[in-house]
């Protein structure tokens, strides 16, 4: 069966169709943090080396993989809205952004805090903890750059540019601060091979899971938001049950 | 009129914003000063132990070359825009590209390369050997221009909003660590005895390749811009 893809990237269309996904992710984002917590916290065995300043990390990896990737999808949307001029694509760039940001700086955040007990310092300049925060840097001029153009479509044709040269640059970043880092000194800590529990793998990924869900659900509901408040003289939007009450 | 060449209109452009430039001087010496100004200012901040200088001089010149040439992207493009000259341009038969790369050439020139005049002599305020200052120099050279080009991107995509000097430096500054990395690691090469080669080689590559798409990129945010 051939779906129309174009049909969702109406506003308007999409608008329901968000509004009837994001409870389901919403749920399965609580339900997944509960079950995932408990594993981590619980049934996931106290490590060797790192006794249990390591449970961190079952919120600092997903939270890490997932910024990363935001970036990405944000700057896909943004080259989508760009390219075809569907003002849905922008608006969903706009949406992912905060939350791309508030995952990267959870990562840093909680990286900073698994650091004090293992390297004895809150920061270090390593490769990935630099790029992290570029990172960052990035997400934080994509919504300023957003934020101070009034115009609607001009911010959203102008961001997209800013996150499609960013996302160019996001390699060449990455590999010069880690030659630059390797001049200096090595990374003080390594993962090594070794073989994680499976307590701690399903732990891991329960909470991956449990972060994607929380990410979209709160991306749909934010894009919601924009799209009643771009459209909000439009027709379809005065007809709808929530806005007339 | 005859249609002009693509050269003759690059000459045209650089010659007519050097005009421009050198009828408001101030402007130029402006850069130059806070340039002079912020690099002095770390001895003073850090203490005047020339060990400690000698070692932090590479990085100190290139953040503040950085800074510095943040702070005359503003004018890149905002004085044309004001006046109306800018749409005039768009309008223009040739390449909207190759008009945006005579404007960066005419801007480097203007704020880049007093920059890296005066970096030698700041480097020897720092104590910098006679090899650094020489390796200094010549990744000022290559460097300086990815400056502009970077910064031209940011200038064109925030042309005429409120705020826009600091909103630049946020667009921009993430975008040229590498230019820092490379710049600043050649001259720490050279110090420490290892080959500036490879430092100098990317810092190369990375002019290559911004001279290939930033003028384009910087046409398309103009357009963006101006609509």
């Amino acid at each position: 069966m051939a779906i129309n893809w174009f049909k969702y990237s109406s506003p308007s269309t999409f608008y329901g169709v968000a509004g009837k996904m994001v409870p389901w992710f919403a749920w399965s984002a609580t339900i997944l943090f509960v079950a995932g917590l408990y594993i981590s916290f619980f049934v996931a065995p106290t490590d060797v080396q790192q006794s249990e300043a390591y449970r961190i990390m079952f919120i600092h990896v997903p939270a890490s993989i997932l910024s990363m990737f935001i970036y990405l999808v944000m700057a896909g949307y943004a080259a989508l809205g760009l390219i075809f001029n569907t003002r849905l694509s922008s608006m969903m760039a706009s949406a992912l952004a905060p939350t791309g940001a508030l995952l990267a700086f959870l990562s840093l955040w909680t990286g900073a805090l698994w650091g004090k007990p293992m390297w004895g310092a809150w920061w270090v300049w390593d490769a990935r903890l630099t790029s992290e925060l570029i990172l960052l840097f990035l997400y934080l001029g994509f919504i300023a750059l957003h934020a101070s153009i009034d115009d609607p479509r001009r911010a959203d044709r102008a961001s997209a540019l800013l996150a499609i040269i960013g996302s160019v640059n996001v390699p060449i970043i990455y590999f010069s601060v880690q030659w630059w880092n390797t001049l200096h000194q090595g990374a003080s800590v390594k993962f090594t091979g070794t073989s994680m529990h499976v307590a701690m793998q399903q732990g891991m990924y329960t909470m991956m899971l449990a972060v994607w869900s929380y990410a979209i659900a709160v991306s749909l509901l934010r894009v919601r938001c924009i799209i009643l408040e771009r459209e909000c003289k439009a027709q379809w939007v005065s007809e709808l049950a929530e806005v007339r009450q | 009129m005859n249609k002009l060449s693509l050269l003759g209109l690059l000459s045209l452009v650089i010659r007519r914003d050097l005009v421009l430039a050198m009828r408001r001087r101030a402007d130029v010496l402006t850069t130059l000063i806070f340039f002079v100004i912020v690099v002095s200012l770390f001895p003073l901040g850090v203490g005047p132990e020339m060990d400690m200088l000698r070692k932090m001089a590479p990085g100190v010149v290139w953040v503040a070359a950085l800074l510095a040439s943040m702070l005359s992207l503003g004018r890149m493009f905002s004085a044309d825009y004001l006046d109306g000259t800018l749409e005039q341009m768009m309008l223009v038969p040739q390449s909207l590209s190759a008009l945006v790369l005579a404007k960066i050439l005419a801007h480097w020139m203007v704020s880049g390369l007093p920059l890296v005049i005066m970096a030698p002599v700041l480097g020897l305020q720092f104590d910098m050997p006679a090899q650094a200052l020489w390796v200094l120099i010549a990744a000022l050279l290559l460097g300086t221009p990815i400056l502009s080009m970077i910064g031209a991107v940011g200038a064109a995509l925030t042309l005429g909003l409120r705020g826009g000097g600091a909103l630049v430096s946020l667009l921009v500054l993430p975008l040229c660590i590498p230019v820092l990395v490379f710049g600043a690691g050649a001259v720490e090469a050279i110090v420490s005895g290892t080959s500036v080669g490879s430092h100098l080689s990317l810092l190369g590559a990375l002019l290559v390749m911004a001279l290939v798409f930033t003028p384009w990129v910087t046409a398309l945010a103009l357009r963006i811009s101006m609509e």
